[in-house]
């Protein structure tokens, strides 16, 4: 019994240390095919800026996932959402902080009513998710190309443009950086110290603060990392869609794993029969999670659009499978009820990092393309197995 | 020479014997009827003569026609003669009338099909049954009496010597038994021989040449219909003695818990089909309340119905507590205090991959948890408090549930409604597919939670267990009450009666 719950316990973090550990591998790889470029400050910088859009969608996508349903529409939604806001900030004209409050506010509640609207005809009209989504798929890059009337509009707003194109600087990032390490240590004390207050046996501190060693290591690396990129000689710290990314993904962790939301998400994907019979309103949390997916792709597009420092019709084009495709690699089942936040996270950087490498190497486009698709589905074949085994 | 027989077939599963020993014959031209409760092992014996449990997976002989025969799979048996229409028809609904007759057996040369010789064999099939069906019409768009006839218009294409019927009727309406039966009677004048499994002892004794009554995977006995009568059919089907696993006790019975008024259900599929027919009962605290009946009679459409959780229509009126209340969905029952340990734990009552923990605190998950952000901790000693009363054998309760035996499994499910605090406790085959053991810890709560005052509503296809737990048993029999019992008035042989129908 005891030696089941451990093998139990251990395969979700087995899974998550051999992602590491392949992630690793190709890192290792890129560095020594790049003559030492691919590990260096600047590239780590420009890769984590890579996959920033692509990560944010997947954090929201990851929890559709999980539930059980899938969005294919988020590329045409991030196309049509970056229109939107570049349709507010530079062809309304109008003056300077009411254009971007009403490009940002714009880009937003559309695709919370895109997430919505879907939404609902999966969940309330039984269509099924996959149809709706590719509905949306063709419908919204219609709708972009029609408001930008076949043409790339360019943003000339700073303001806006820093929201893709930002760094925050080194000392910020060593504040947050501070904060953030306060939170994990704090996080660590509360877990030890309830185990004591629930009366279920004496608080292990030290068990916490070592638990917290890693992630302080993480915190600390990334930092230093991030701040050792300089351009032109200035030292300009982590970047801002990155810093957005972390937010997400750290609200998409805080939701996946403590909240009854959350929970309730992964009953509904594990088995919806029984989800149901247990009280839970199915039907509605599926549509607040397509809403809460709108906002990300949203969050997204106004990062890309700022990034890219215009609005063009073909924005987001197959940003719909990365982000899918980050959560596959992560661990997630397309069948509902599995996977993580931070599964899909690494799925994310292990995709950037392959794109990032074999463009620094020279690798020909289409062979990027190739290698991309054969490794998605070797790695959920290997998956695939080894759950079979166990 | 018989055109069937079986000799001694013994079929094992994992920890039960379903058949131990079970001999059968039929001869050419005659009508067998099987009778037994549900899980005498009807069903699995048939599975054994269509080859659905291959050979070499139980022991005993199949002979057809004196020559023996090893199946490995139903084309075996269906070369052999041997049809079998279950009672969940494998049509495919949306192909025609002519394609399912013919599907896998399309007259064809290389590959092309001949659509004229298909449909004008097919029709030709169906005219020498008097059927008026177009054999050009989607299956989908007939009734369910019509799609059975199909069916047996298929077995016949084939020209099968031994017809298997399971449960034929129990979803026709009287005229279209008639019809069934008239058709059946022509195929017998053909020397077809039949095996009829039925609950309905009327049509039984109104058809058959021969009955034959299974319990508990063994031939009690095979009568001539003329030489046998239904009080003795029913003696031996219930024939058990109900042993000493039920603990003798007397529960308290305080106000009305529950009271259910003018229930009526609705088939999803068939909107005007009733399959729960204007039911009313009410069940005090501290009360066991049985629900009896034969499969499909509507008992857990019953409860789910009451629970709000029915997906076609209904309509009740409910009073908790002697106060009405509306329950339109199960977050609402669970709200006024009712409780619902569904059957069939794996479908409808486990999230299989998660663990014993997230499962027991899931239908509670805000009121144990918080509203909004959860707290393991208060999930854990809750799970905790369950396991330790309900003794899951568990090491820990971040097991996952999948790893767990049917009977902790059953206790998990269990579990999870008791941490709901009900008032009013619905219990789905509570016992169905766990062991001895794990039944008597079962009925053993189940007495407890009566005794602490809880309303408790049982259904159960074991007849014994309806009768050992419950202070008091109504029968279903086709969605309709035919019986009410007391503790002791409640014997196997009248509850027996009143589910199939016979007075």
């Amino acid at each position: 019994m005891e030696e089941e719950k451990k093998s139990k316990v251990n395969a979700t973090a087995l899974r998550a240390y051999i992602m590491i550990a392949v992630l690793g591998v190709i890192w290792v790889y890129f560095h020594w095919a790049t003559d030492g470029t691919f590990l260096t400050p600047r590239n780590l910088s420009n890769l984590m800026t890579q996959m920033s859009v692509t990560g944010i969608i997947a954090v929201g996508m990851l929890m559709v996932i999980v539930s059980g349903n899938i969005d294919l529409s988020v590329g045409s939604v991030l196309g049509f959402a970056g229109g939107l806001a570049a349709f507010g900030i530079t062809t309304l004209e109008l003056p300077f902080p009411q254009s971007i409050i009403v490009g940002v506010v714009a880009a937003i509640a559309v695709t919370v009513l895109i997430g919505v609207f879907q939404g609902m005809l999966t969940a309330y009209f039984n269509i099924p998710a996959f149809i709706v989504t590719l509905g949306g798929l063709l419908a919204w890059r219609g709708a972009v190309k029609w408001l930008l009337a076949g043409n790339t509009t360019p943003i000339s707003d700073e303001t806006f443009k820093f929201i893709g194109q930002g760094y925050i600087g080194s000392f910020l990032g060593w504040v947050l950086g501070a904060l953030a390490i306060v939170f994990v240590i704090f996080l660590a004390y509360r877990g030890a110290r309830s185990v004591k207050d629930y009366g279920l046996g004496e608080a292990n501190y030290k068990g916490a603060l070592l638990k917290a060693t890693i992630p302080v290591i993480g915190i600390i690396a990334f930092v230093w990392v991030m701040n050792s990129y300089a351009i032109d000689g200035n030292y300009v710290g982590v970047p801002v869609p990155v810093l957005i990314l972390v937010a997400v993904a750290l609200l998409g962790s805080f939701l996946t794993n403590s909240t009854v939301f959350g929970r309730y998400l992964y009953a509904i994907g594990g088995n919806a029969d029984a989800a149901r019979l247990s009280g839970i309103n199915n039907k509605r949390n599926i549509l607040k999670v397509y809403a809460l997916l709108g906002a990300l792709t949203g969050v997204a597009a106004l990062v890309y659009t700022a990034r890219q420092g215009s609005a063009a019709p073909d924005a987001g084009v197959l940003k719909e499978l990365d982000a899918i495709a980050a959560c596959v690699i992560g661990g997630a089942s397309l069948m509902g009820g599995r996977g993580t936040i931070f599964g899909a996270c690494l799925g994310a950087i292990i995709m950037a990092s392959l794109d990032n490498g074999m463009g620094l190497i020279g690798v020909r486009d289409f062979m990027q393309d190739i290698i991309k698709g054969s490794i998605l589905v070797a790695a959920v074949g290997l998956d695939m197995m080894g759950r079979k085994q166990s | 020479m018989p055109l069937l027989e079986m000799r001694n077939i013994v079929k094992e599963f994992p920890g039960v014997r379903a058949l131990d020993g079970v001999s059968f014959t039929l001869e050419a031209g005659e009508f067998h009827s099987l009778v037994g409760e549900n899980g005498a092992g009807k069903s699995t014996l048939m599975k054994v003569l269509s080859g659905v449990y291959p050979a070499g997976t139980f022991d005993g002989e199949i002979l057809v026609n004196g020559s023996q025969k090893n199946f490995s799979g139903i084309r075996d048996s269906e070369n052999a003669g041997i049809a079998i229409i279950f009672q969940e028809l494998s049509l495919v609904k949306e192909l025609t009338v002519g394609e399912n007759i013919f599907l896998g057996r399309e007259p064809s040369r290389f590959g092309v099909i001949n659509w004229s010789e298909l449909y004008h064999r097919a029709s030709k099939l169906l005219q020498d049954l008097h059927l008026p069906i177009d054999p050009r019409t989607p299956v989908g768009n007939l009734g369910i009496g019509q799609q059975q006839l199909v069916e047996i218009a298929k077995a016949l294409s084939q020209d099968a010597r031994i017809l298997v019927l399971d449960e034929p009727t129990a979803a026709l309406t009287e005229s279209e038994v008639e019809t069934l039966f008239n058709i059946l009677k022509k195929l017998k004048s053909r020397g077809v021989g039949m095996i009829y499994i039925s609950h309905k002892l009327d049509e039984v004794f109104a058809i058959s040449d021969r009955i034959t009554v299974l319990r508990d995977g063994q031939t009690v006995v095979t009568h001539a219909a003329s030489e046998t009568t239904k009080d003795s059919v029913i003696a031996a089907m219930v024939g058990r003695e109900v042993g000493d696993i039920f603990p003798e006790v007397t529960h308290e019975h305080g106000d009305i818990a529950l009271s259910v008024k003018n229930l009526n259900v609705y088939s999803p599929d068939a909107p005007e089909k009733k399959l729960v027919d204007d039911v009313s009962f009410e069940v005090r605290r501290g009360e066991v309340l049985g629900i009896a009946g034969l499969m499909g009679a509507g008992r857990s459409e019953l409860l789910t119905a009451i629970f709000g959780a029915w997906p076609g229509k209904f309509s009740r009126e409910i009073e908790v507590d002697e106060k009405p209340v509306a329950v339109n969905s199960p977050s609402d029952a669970i709200a006024n205090g009712i409780g619902f340990v569904t059957e069939d734990r794996k479908r409808y009552g486990l999230i299989l991959e998660q663990t014993i923990l997230d499962n027991m605190t899931l239908a509670a998950l805000r009121a144990i948890s918080g509203r909004i952000v959860t707290n393991r901790t208060r999930e854990a000693i809750a799970a905790e408090s369950q396991i330790t009363n309900l003794r899951v054998k568990a090491s820990s309760p971040l097991m996952v549930a999948n790893t767990l035996s049917g009977g902790n499994q059953q206790k998990v499910v269990l579990g999870k409604w008791l941490l709901t605090n009900p008032r009013v406790l619905f219990l789905d085959e509570p016992t169905r597919g766990i062991d001895v053991g794990a039944k008597q810890e079962i009925y053993a709560e189940i007495n407890k939670l009566a005794k602490d005052g809880l309303a408790i509503v049982m259904v159960s296809s074991e007849l014994p267990e309806v009768l050992g737990l419950s202070d008091r048993v109504i029968v279903l029999q086709e969605g309709r009450v035919t019986g009410e019992f007391t503790r002791d008035e409640a014997t196997a042989e009248k509850v027996m009666a009143a589910a199939t129908g016979h007075k």
